[in-house]
Order: structure tokens, then C-alpha cells, then sequence
């Protein structure tokens, strides 16, 4: 009786360890991702080279070529790439609870600037300084927008089908009104369509 | 109620981000423009705001427009609704990764996303472009006024320098110092 008692106190000092082992790299996850959370300016490309240091160099939680899946992958299903990045690396180094730690952590700086700027934009927008400021800054964004229509024009797959679809969902869009969730999933159907439709054909996929 | 309409306006926009923040302009257009959570104008300003500050665009304008609509736990609602459908969308993949990967109607599916993101930022060029040179609406005399002379340089400079890949937020700081500059010497109207 004694040696089961103490076989499982020793069952237990080992799940303790690994759950210790667990909450540590939770807590890592999520201190080392709202590091990279405060840093991101300009959208989800600008943390890549981040990740790299902190989650391959520093803690080894992922190779370098994991990092290239993990952004080719965020890159491709909806949703920021910093938010998609953050949960799967999450995922893979502590679960479930890790991804829960890391998304959390990413979210958290930019939460409390937003939050602190909204108690003061609107009626800052009103103040005569920054509304020339701003009538300067929307023709820079207009600009910003035109770049990276380029760079997305650039990665996007070069075919007639590809064209037929962007003259179409664009004239939805911007001329017709259509709802824009729609358009979206029509067009993952008709690249769905499309695939097979080639496949049977002996034709390469898009 | 406010809060359940915050988390799930944001939570079908978070579902539908594709392609990085711009492409999600058009789809933000007509969801919050259209509640009268913000005009567009305040929409090009918030992009602003949010390339100047860290974190994706999505998370900071849901956070942004569920402060104004509905205070501290507006955004958490509107946060919380944009994110989680990455959450989810990333788990299970994280789960399935190689069965994921290699079958041919997700590729399918996501192959025809591509395009789309196209079309998304050129529409979103089209309704931010009339916000920025036609406020008021379009007429011929808009041509004539200051405001859109102004606009049209910084817009111009700013291309310039966004293609010699100058840094978004140096360009907007750039461009709000010429706001300024043209504001007070009476060009703005």
C-alpha cells in the first residue's frame, strides 16, 4: 500500500513538473509575443524579421524554415498574419494554452493604445492643427494603399482565369455594390470550380 | 444589443481578412460606414493612426470603433469578435497541417482568394481616392480649389516615396507636416 502511495505521489511530482514545464513556456510565450505585439508598426510582414530573432534565435521553439511555413500559412488563411502567426507558433511549442498565451500577448499593446487613443481622437480630429494634418495624411494613405495593391498585383497568379475573376470581383465591388463576403466566397468556390475543372482537363492548377 | 452586434460585425470582418488590412477596406466600408460607426473620412484617418502604431489593422480598428460605440468592454467584444476566427481557422490547421496543405480544394479555394485581394485594394483605391479628392462629392469647380491642388502633390510625393520604399511612417509624417504647412498658409480653404 505504502509503495503505490508513494508511486503515485511520484506520478504526481512528474505531471507537476511537466505542467510547471508548461505554465513556464506559456508564460514565456506570452511575454516574448507581447514584445513582438508592441513592435509590429505596419502590418504583419514587419514582424518576420522579429519572430525570427526572438522565437528562433532566442528560444528555439521553431527552425528557420518553420518560421517560412508559418508565415506562408498566415499568409493564406484569413485573418492578420500577427494574430495567425502567434497562435500557431503558440500551438506547437505548449498547445492549446500556448496559443491561447501567445494570441493574447500579441493582441495586448496595440488593445491599450487603440483603447487610450479613442478617449481622445474624435474631438483631437476637430482641433485646427490636426485636421491639416489629416487632409495631409489621407493623400499619403491613398498612396500607401496604391503600393500595396502593387506588391499583392505582383504575388497574385498571372493566368486568364486569374484576370476574369479580379475584373469581376472588382467591378462588384467598387461599381455594383455587391456584398463583399460573398464576392469573397464566390471567389474561393470559383478557384475550387477551377481545379478540377483543370485537373480533369490534365491542366496545371493556377 | 450593442455588444453582440460589436462581436459579430467583427467577427464576420476577422473571418474575411484577407490579404492584409487594405484588402479588408471595401468589406469595412460596408459594414461600419453603413451602422454610422464611421465615415469614411474617419476611416482613410484611422489607417493612418493605425500604420503609425503597432499591431494589424483589423485588431486595432475593431478595438478602435468598439471603444467609441461602446467603451472598454465594447472593445473587448469587437477585439475578441476579430480575433477569434483566426483562432480557430489556426488551430485546426495547426492540427491537420499536412492533410491541409496538400488537399486540392483548399488550395483551390485559396488560389481563387488571390485575385480578390486585387480587387479588393483597387476598390478600396476607388473609395478612398473620392474621399480624399472629393470630399464634398464630385463636381469640376473641386478641381480648381486649393484643398484638391494640395492633395494631389502630397498624394503624388507620397507614391513616389512608397515606391522607393520609404517607410510608411516616415511618408506619413511627411505628409501631415505638408497638411500642416498648407493648412496655415490659408491653401486648405
Amino acid at each position: 500500500m505504502k509503495k503505490t502511495a508513494g508511486k503515485a505521489t511520484a506520478g504526481k511530482t512528474a505531471a507537476d513538473k511537466a505542467q510547471s514545464g508548461r505554465t513556464h513556456n506559456c508564460l514565456i510565450l506570452f511575454l516574448t509575443f507581447l514584445k513582438i505585439g508592441a513592435f509590429t508598426f505596419g502590418g504583419g510582414y514587419a514582424m518576420i524579421p522579429l519572430i525570427e530573432h526572438e522565437i528562433v534565435n532566442r528560444r528555439h521553439y521553431a527552425s528557420e524554415d518553420d518560421v517560412l511555413e508559418i508565415v506562408a500559412i498566415a499568409e493564406s488563411t484569413p485573418g492578420p498574419i500577427a494574430i495567425n502567426a502567434a497562435t500557431f507558433i503558440g500551438y506547437r511549442v505548449a498547445g492549446i494554452a500556448g496559443s491561447f498565451a501567445a494570441t493574447f500577448g500579441v493582441v495586448l499593446p496595440s488593445f491599450f493604445i487603440i483603447l487610450i487613443i479613442s478617449f481622445f481622437l474624435r474631438s483631437f480630429e476637430s482641433v485646427r492643427i490636426v485636421k491639416y494634418a489629416f487632409a495631409g495624411v489621407r493623400a499619403a494613405v491613398l498612396a500607401l494603399i496604391i503600393r500595396a495593391l502593387a506588391t499583392m498585383y505582383k504575388t497574385c497568379p498571372k493566368s486568364l482565369f486569374s484576370y476574369i475573376l479580379m475584373a469581376a470581383a472588382f467591378l462588384a465591388v467598387a461599381f455594383l455594390g455587391a456584398n463583399v463576403l460573398l464576392v469573397i466566397l464566390f471567389s474561393g468556390a470559383a478557384g475550387v470550380f477551377w481545379t478540377v475543372f483543370s485537373a480533369k482537363k490534365g491542366g496545371k492548377i493556377t | 444589443m450593442i455588444f453582440f452586434e460589436l462581436f459579430w460585425t467583427f467577427f464576420k470582418i476577422g473571418a474575411f481578412t484577407i490579404g492584409g488590412g487594405y484588402a479588408m477596406l471595401p468589406l469595412i466600408e460596408s459594414e461600419v460606414t453603413r451602422k454610422g460607426w464611421m465615415t469614411m473620412e474617419e476611416v482613410v484617418n484611422f489607417v493612418a493612426v493605425s500604420e503609425s502604431t503597432p499591431g494589424p489593422f483589423a485588431v486595432n480598428v475593431s478595438t478602435y470603433i468598439g471603444a467609441e460605440t461602446g467603451g472598454v468592454f465594447g472593445a473587448v467584444c469587437a477585439t475578441t469578435g476579430v480575433i477569434l476566427p483566426s483562432f480557430i481557422i489556426i488551430l485546426v490547421i495547426a492540427h491537420f497541417l499536412k492533410a491541409f496543405r496538400e488537399n486540392k480544394y483548399v488550395q483551390g479555394f485559396l488560389g481563387g482568394l488571390k485575385p480578390v485581394v486585387v480587387s479588393l485594394i483597387a476598390s478600396a483605391v476607388i473609395s478612398v481616392g473620392s474621399s480624399v479628392f472629393f470630399p464634398d462629392g464630385f463636381s469640376l469647380s473641386t478641381f480648381a480649389g486649393g484643398a484638391f491642388l494640395v492633395s494631389f502633390f502630397i498624394f503624388l510625393a507620397a507614391l513616389v516615396a512608397a515606391f522607393k520604399k520609404m517607410h510608411p511612417i516616415l511618408i506619413i509624417l511627411a505628409a501631415a507636416a505638408l497638411g500642416i504647412g498648407a493648412g496655415y498658409m490659408g491653401l486648405l480653404g
